[in-house]
């Protein structure tokens, strides 16, 4: 029988933290790496926009919004209902119905709309790129791309992050009507408000502002999504797990920036007094 | 008409290899027009990452290969792009974008790099795909055709601007033996009707025998080439026991 050699849990922990750091830096010079040929391209683009495939756009389009848009209104309805739902029970221990209407629509328009739809379209559309992207790495296809003299960034990158700028923006305008909906199907079924009673509420309360500024969000969260779901899946290894492990990490790496930076964009909100 | 006999690339010096690791050093070898050239060597022996180097797929440690008298290797991106336009590759497994039909892989280049009209294009790839026989797979998807037709059509892709160069990286892997041999017909009628000087990397001896005019072969521990020259004469009258028995598909036996 061989020994095990035990390995001193104080150097394992170096270790680790060693390897951990190395990934992180790989991780950041790969991404600073991209982040430029990504302008490259994206001068390219502009200086000859014909480079660009519109039926390619077109496809990540209905891909990112038009097939996300039912389990978002879902999904988004949700949310309002179980907002609607809290917010009802504490209101109706002070008496406070009507302000239903301004919890849920804050939260949903200000927060959980934009959040919950960035969830929706990582899961969908962030995971579809990396895995996209991991399996043409696999077949060679990105290999046969270059070597046809096409840039991948502009054939594969620029397209889905185009599409996505465009749908997730409009993906958070429904999912926050849907919202407003759940919670005024609560504010009225639950609680004795009339419909007319809640909507003027929630008209008063929420400025068109309030929505805006929850939809520039979805921009930043369509570029962290887009970008790492296709960066994931370029640093993907040329085999079926290191697809599958691109795809997890594209989902993680997205989910964890998009709160990263929900948190900032909420601070800096504040800040600018909205 | 290329000029016969002119080099149309050269390797130079070349040492290739993955992060730290050396996979080959010292290569230095010429493909001349018209040539149906070999790159030879048993699995792990880095064929197909010599080829990837050679494409500019990959940057190279040292050495250069110019491709048309043009560095691959040193050019600006956009000469890199240019000169990658003028030759054409099969890969493998095909390589065709699994999101396109056979005949929008076709046309990729086709619409990107010429003035030809919508009737035009249909035209060149309905004539490439007779060709490499498979006419009436226009309208197919890729993932609807076998191993051999994908690679026929990855090889119509390769021929959709003409190029007089043409790199095959393991044209029969995973063919059956006749599709294999009609594949090797077909890569030889495209060297006698249009004069492509071809670069295949492979290890079937029925193709190096077959259609190869010069062999060059990798040996994994030499990390080098060991042996160049015409793979019959190489077959016959080579010196060194791991070549001899390479080419005779004798177990070589490094304890002898």
């Amino acid at each position: 029988m061989e020994d095990h050699k035990k390995q001193n849990p104080l150097v394992d922990m170096v270790e680790k933290i060693g390897v951990a750091a190395n990934t992180i830096s790989n991780d950041f010079c790969f991404f600073v790496s991209f982040l430029g040929q990504l302008l490259m391209a994206t001068k390219d683009v502009i200086r000859h926009p014909s480079k660009l495939r519109g039926k390619d756009i077109l496809y990540y389009m209905d891909l990112c919004g038009s097939q996300a848009l039912p389990i978002v209104l879902c999904i988004c309805y949700l949310m309002g209902v179980i907002l609607g739902f809290q917010f009802a029970l504490q209101a109706q221990k002070v008496g406070a119905e009507i302000y239903v209407a301004d919890g849920v629509g804050f939260s949903i328009l200000k927060e959980l709309g934009p959040f919950m739809v960035a969830i929706i379209c990582t899961g969908r559309a962030g995971s579809a790129f990396a895995a996209e992207i991991g399996t043409m790495k696999v077949n060679e296809e990105i290999s046969a791309l270059q070597t046809m003299g096409f840039n991948p960034i502009v054939f594969l990158v620029i397209p889905k992050l185009l599409a996505m700028l465009f749908t997730l923006p409009i993906l958070i305008v429904f999912g926050d009507l849907a919202g407003l909906l759940g919670g005024f199907t609560v504010g009225v079924s639950m609680m004795d408000l009339t419909p007319v009673a809640y909507i003027d509420r929630t008209f008063e309360v929420l400025i068109p502002s309030t929505m805006v500024m929850g939809v520039l969000k979805g921009l930043v969260f369509a570029v962290i999504i887009s970008l790492v779901g296709c960066i994931r899946g370029f640093q993907s290894t040329s085999d079926a797990q290191g697809v599958g492990r691109a795809t997890t990490s594209a989902v993680v790496t997205s989910i964890f920036l998009v709160v990263v930076s929900d948190a900032i964009l909420t601070r800096l909100y504040t800040m600018w007094g909205y | 008409m290329p000029e016969k006999g002119k080099i149309i690339v050269e390797v130079e010096n070349l040492s290739v290899g993955y992060e730290e690791t050396v996979v080959l050093e010292k290569i230095n070898f010429t493909v001349k027009t018209g040539e149906v050239f070999g790159i030879l060597g048993g699995s792990g022996a880095g064929k197909s990452t010599l080829l990837k180097h050679m494409l500019g797929l990959y940057p190279p440690f040292t050495g250069d290969v110019r491709i048309f008298d043009k560095s691959i290797i040193n050019s600006s991106d956009v000469e890199k792009d240019r000169l990658m336009r003028s030759f054409g590759v099969t890969y493998q497994g095909g390589a065709l974008l699994g999101s396109l039909t056979v005949g929008e892989n076709i046309a990729l280049p086709l619409e990107a790099y010429t003035d030809l009209n919508k009737h035009d294009i249909l035209k060149v790839i309905q004539e490439k795909l007779a060709l490499v026989d498979l006419r009436g797979t226009e309208n197919v998807m890729p993932a609807e055709l076998s191993g051999g037709m994908k690679k026929r059509a990855g090889l119509a892709r390769a021929l959709a601007l003409d190029p007089e160069l043409l790199f095959f990286d393991e044209p029969s892997a995973g063919l059956d033996p006749i599709t294999s041999v009609e594949l090797d017909e077909l890569i030889l009628r495209l060297r006698n009707q249009f004069d492509t000087t071809i670069v295949i990397v492979t290890h079937e001896l029925a193709s190096v025998f077959g259609i190869i005019d010069t062999v060059i072969m990798l040996d994994k521990k030499a990390k080098t080439i060991v042996a160049e020259g015409d793979p019959k004469v190489l077959r016959d009258t080579s010196t060194s026991q791991w070549v001899h028995d390479f080419l005779n598909r004798e177990e070589h036996n490094t304890v002898k």
